[in-house]
């Protein structure tokens, strides 16, 4: 098991497949949250599923409509399991806390290569803690 | 958080449930960012548009209503899913309809004013150097920090709805003096002219900073650009890098205060590079339909749009969006007549990104898209167009002729 401490978290404690990639994270701009699949063509996620993963990416890009549809999305159960970023906006932040999605953020090496995808992980908000189990 | 006596009884449910609930939401985005108290807000800004609610947040919405709950502060809206006048132009979901007017209903409920623009630095009142608010709209946040010296965060929705009936927000982030010093020089070496240029040159600049918490100070631009210009600069700047405030050296209020003398020079931006971000949303000439939105249309915008209307017969559908404030004066002016008569349409108090992209796109047959700004084009590429970034003049001339210049 390897652990990494979060300098920032809220939410819920999960256990999840991890989806990683050095790239952003917008809602509007990145998904067909329809489908739940990332949708923006040069995303390096396009075209896969995001829906139930613990999402692993580099920073919170675009606009402010994530705020809402993390929460429009949970209701559809086509929401990720949680988010980990290396770095947030306020958006990603309020939209997790309406969302009652888990975000974990700032991390003192780069995240995204350091959790493999596929990977079993754990987050502990209480502890700050992304476990790769 | 340190709360004092009226935040302690929002918190203990004496105001009521509603208050109760923005309350606990504003103190967990506050103890995320190491908020350390409240500050209080002049005026709210809402974006809300009902594909990003969906049916839970419309409920949510209209959940506050029951519990009687009303805003504190002027709390105003960024723009609506659609122009009703206008949306069988556009051929919209009648369900997404229904959720904007059910949206419309819950917010009158709360007392918010439906100004529907996201352009009220121009249109209904610009907040002055020191004033904090809280401001959706990334647009309306950066142009507000940046050009007005306001204190503001990037307000989510459900954030600047509770920011409005609270009447304060979580004191962090641009609210602190500390966050607004520059934390990255950038030279510019060209002088944009168009606002597809000043969009440009905002995107490079985003994607080179790249970060909420980056607070770029730009260099070698001289001369004074005008509202609709930094609006273009700022909007993209902001969907491109997620920046919410930037100085401009010699113009901006606070770029003396930024201190940008300590900072290395990062980054030199000359016209390869702002023709290199165009070029890479230039890769069809054939066009289906031609868009100016994203930030809706100033006065002069329009002024400048019907002259080039003026004459023509559109063999593509033109679209033109505006704020509710702005389009009765296009109106009176004729700039409305004379674009309609072209074959455009002039719609208000939407935003096309906004107004159900891709339904709107398969039902009218829609994929090439061209436009003059820069936030635009970034954003619809997640929403199946192939968007196109021209000048104004040549996407006027591509609706006549269906092909770009």
């Amino acid at each position: 098991m390897t652990e990494f401490i979060a300098r920032q978290a809220l939410g819920e404690r999960v256990r999840g497949q991890a989806l990683v990639a050095k790239d952003g994270f917008s809602a509007r701009y990145d998904l067909d949250r329809l489908r739940g699949v990332f949708s923006r063509p040069s995303h390096k996620l396009a075209g896969q599923s995001y829906v139930g993963r613990i999402l692993v990416l580099d920073v919170a890009k675009g606009g402010v409509a994530t705020a809402w549809m993390l929460h429009e999305m949970a209701s559809r159960g086509l929401a990720p399991l949680a988010l980990v970023l290396n770095s947030v906006n306020p958006i990603l932040a309020q939209g997790a806390v309406f969302g009652s999605v888990t975000l974990l953020a700032g991390f003192d090496e780069d995240i995204t290569t350091k959790v493999p995808t596929g990977a079993l992980v754990e987050l502990d908000p209480a502890t700050r803690a992304l476990r790769v189990l | 958080m340190k709360l004092n006596d009226l935040e302690r009884a929002m918190l203990a449910g004496e105001k009521g449930p509603a208050l109760r609930a923005a309350i606990e939401h504003q103190i967990k985005v506050g103890d995320f960012f190491g908020a350390q108290d409240f500050v209080p807000v002049t005026q709210a800004h809402i974006m809300a548009d009902t594909e990003s609610l969906g049916e839970a947040g419309v409920r949510w919405l209209e959940s506050l209503g029951r519990d009687n709950a009303r805003m504190l502060v002027p709390t105003i809206t960024d723009p609506r899913g659609t122009d009703f006048a206008k949306a069988s132009v556009l051929k919209q979901p009648a369900a997404g309809l229904e959720l904007e007017r059910r949206t419309i209903e819950a917010f009158k409920r709360l007392g918010v004013m439906l100004t529907d623009t996201c352009i009220n630095y121009q249109t209904i009142q610009a907040p002055a150097r020191g004033e904090h608010v809280a401001f959706g709209d990334t647009g309306v946040v950066i142009y507000a920090n940046s050009v007005c010296a306001a204190r503001s965060n990037y307000e989510g929705g459900p954030s600047a709805v509770a920011a409005g009936l609270t009447g304060r927000t979580p004191r962090y982030g641009f609210h602190l003096e500390e966050q607004r010093r520059a934390s990255v020089r950038i030279r510019v070496e060209c002088m944009p002219e168009s606002l597809n240029e000043w969009g440009a040159l905002g995107a490079v600049i985003g994607r080179l900073a790249g970060s909420y918490w980056a607070v770029p100070v730009v260099e070698g631009i001289e001369a004074a650009p005008g509202s609709d210009s930094l609006k273009h600069f700022g909007a993209a700047m902001a969907s491109f890098g997620s920046i919410a405030l930037y100085h401009l050296v010699g113009l901006t209020p606070e770029a003396a205060a930024a201190d940008a003398d300590r900072l290395p020079l990062a980054h030199r931006i000359g016209e390869a590079e702002i023709r290199a971000l165009q070029a890479a949303y230039a890769g069809e000439k054939e066009i289906d339909v031609v868009v100016f939105s994203a930030p809706q249309l100033s006065l002069y915008e329009l002024r400048q749009l019907a002259a080039l209307c003026d004459g023509r017969r559109f063999t593509k559908p033109l679209l033109a969006v505006t704020s509710p404030q702005v389009k009765p004066d296009a109106d009176r002016f004729g700039f409305t007549a004379c674009i309609e008569a072209a074959g455009g349409h002039v719609l208000s108090g939407m935003c096309f990104y906004q107004s159900y992209a891709r339904e709107i796109a398969e039902a009218n047959g829609w994929k090439r898209l061209a436009t003059n700004s820069a936030k635009l084009v970034n954003i619809l590429g997640g929403y199946g167009y192939v968007p196109l970034l021209a000048s104004m003049e040549r996407c006027v001339d591509a609706a006549e002729s269906g092909r770009l210049p």
